[in-house]
């Protein structure tokens, strides 16, 4: 019954703070200049068309020109007039798809890697400086030589994703495998099972929660990162979509394409929380 | 096997080493020590002993005396710096399935329901076996210990003492020719264990198993063994005392508390214990 009160009260809070950011937000970006879009005029001001003219407007839009242009971006989100137009779920999909083939490649390798460098101590001691050096790199800074190497800006993406979402997954399942319950590998050998069965049976099962943890962080870091990578190189994909419209001065379509990426973020985290809750156990 | 214990003089007889006769279990001139950055630990000193088949023996001593390395030994979860372990006339080279473990905590594995985990036991001791036959032996083991009803319970449903007993179960469907038990109701609460001492007890009796245990409970060791290997404080522990516990099975704790001989049998523990290892680190023990 408290809990039940608290969190309805928290929820409150919640929408009140909201909706008082909002306002302040309104109340900031219309002071000093109308409503209408003020992209134009400063375009204008930043081509030096009108000096002097209109200079207080305020060159942020208000939440009200935001959702209106968010209306207008999603009335059809699945445009497609030719390359240049392209509605914003098309974007979106692009960047998830990025994402989930680097990613997808990252589990694949960073499992299995992790896995076996966990169980053979010196061999994961032998790697572990490479995997130190490497790990604090930005991934960005792969770009340059992914373009070099792969030639076709895609795969770059795809490849830069896959470099930042491999470290944690990588380091996750290594160190989760090198430090099962030695009580639990003493079960194995007393009951007799070989090495082979004792790390199928015993040691990844025992490792499937840190590993999963280790793909939840993989997957927030991989969001972050394909938009800086798109902004790039793409041609798609949400992060191209964000500078493009910077390009063009819709600052409205930057914070719908904000709001969007948070979104779309948060349900990713969500999908993983999801399903480590469903693989893990309680002790 | 077992008529022999009952046979022996109703008065505890204390020996200072262990009997000539070569035993089932052997332990001969066993030395164990550890490596820490610190330099070497000496944990064990020149331990013998000889365990016949059928016998219950417990191992009690204080905290960090070496009992449970000296049972690790004998599962072979270790091997001793020096000296030799041997069942049966092997000597023993690693961990194996005619000597069963119960563990300390249990040490049920937490994504495997109470079924699996005893099953995984038995599919991996009789591997030749069907299916339906693994399925039938994991079902009689958790009926000896009264689980049948929670046998697709994760542990973490379970009570501590149920956990115990699943272990036990899975110790048993191994029909091990051993069981070595490392302090298995330790972690439990007077009324449970005193439960679970009786279940062991009626087991035993009727599987006729060897058993180690390692103990730090006088009425547990008194009330289970039929013999009581007595370890110094470390570091290197050696055995102090083996005491005979002549009390005829089965044993019923209500009658014990008023029977001469099992008071005499807590009396000269508690003296080894209290008196003469009486533990110098009285605030860590």
């Amino acid at each position: 019954m408290q809990g039940a009160i608290s969190t309805s009260r928290s929820w409150l809070a919640t929408l009140a703070i909201g909706l008082l950011l909002l306002a302040v937000w309104q109340a900031l970006a219309s002071s000093g200049g109308g409503s209408a879009p003020a992209e134009l005029s400063d375009y204008d001001k930043l081509m030096g068309k009108s000096p002097g003219a209109s200079v207080e407007r305020s060159a942020i839009p208000t939440p009200v020109d935001v959702f209106k242009r968010a209306g207008e971006l999603f009335a059809d989100p699945f445009r497609r007039n030719g390359e240049n137009d392209l509605g914003i779920a098309w974007h979106l999909l692009d960047s998830l798809r990025r994402v989930f083939s680097g990613y997808a490649m990252a589990v694949l390798v960073g499992v299995p890697l992790g896995f076996l460098l966990g169980l053979v101590p010196w061999l994961g001691q032998a790697l572990n400086p490479f995997i130190q050096l490497l790990r604090p790199v930005s991934p960005m800074a792969w770009m340059p030589l992914a373009l070099y190497t792969l030639k076709d800006s895609g795969a770059s993406a795809i490849f830069i994703i896959f470099i930042c979402s491999i470290w944690p997954i990588l380091i996750n399942t290594l160190y989760s495998t090198a430090s099962v319950r030695q009580d639990w590998t003493n079960v194995g050998r007393v009951i007799g099972l070989t090495p082979l069965e004792r790390a199928r049976k015993i040691v990844f099962p025992a490792a499937v929660p840190m590993i999963l943890t280790g793909m939840r962080i993989s997957i927030g870091i991989a969001w972050l990162v394909i938009v800086a990578a798109e902004m790039v190189v793409g041609q798609s994909g949400i992060g191209f979509f964000v500078w493009n419209e910077w390009n063009n001065l819709q600052i409205s379509s930057i914070i719908v394409a904000i709001v969007m990426i948070g979104i779309v973020g948060l349900v990713l985290d969500q999908l993983l929380g999801a399903l480590m809750k469903q693989l893990s156990f309680r002790e | 096997m077992k008529g022999q214990t009952m046979l022996r003089p109703t008065f505890p007889t204390v020996s200072t080493a262990s009997t000539a006769t070569p035993g089932f279990l052997r332990v001969c001139g066993v030395r164990q020590t550890f490596s820490t950055p610190k330099g070497d630990f000496p944990a064990l000193s020149e331990i013998n002993l000889e365990i016949r088949r059928g016998e219950f023996v417990a191992l009690i001593g204080h905290s960090g005396c070496g009992k449970s390395t000296l049972l690790n030994l004998l599962a072979g979860l270790a091997s001793p710096t020096a000296g030799t372990v041997s069942c049966d006339g092997d000597v023993i080279r690693g961990p194996g399935p005619r000597r069963a473990m119960v563990f300390q905590n249990h040490s049920l594995l937490p994504w495997l329901s109470c079924f699996d985990n005893v099953r995984m036991a038995v599919r991996s001791v009789f591997r030749a076996e069907s299916a339906s036959a693994v399925d039938h032996r994991t079902e009689a083991a958790l009926a000896m210990v009264g689980l049948t009803q929670a046998a697709h319970k994760k542990p973490s449903e379970i009570s501590g003492g149920m956990k115990q007993r699943v272990g036990i179960a899975r110790a048993l469907s191994m029909e091990p020719q051993v069981l070595l038990m490392d302090e298995p109701f330790g972690a439990l609460d007077a009324l449970t264990r005193a439960k679970l001492q009786d279940e062991l007890l009626g087991i035993v009796e009727k599987t006729e198993s060897t058993v180690v245990m390692v103990t730090h409970d006088v009425d547990e060791a008194v009330l289970l063994a039929d013999r009581i290997v007595m370890m110094t404080n470390g570091p290197a522990a050696r055995i102090g005392e083996i005491l005979d516990v002549p009390v005829a099975r089965p044993r019923d704790r209500v009658s014990l508390a008023t029977d001469p001989t099992y008071a005499e049998c807590r009396r000269a523990l508690m003296d080894f214990l209290y008196r003469r290892q009486a533990h110098v680190e009285q605030t860590t023990a």
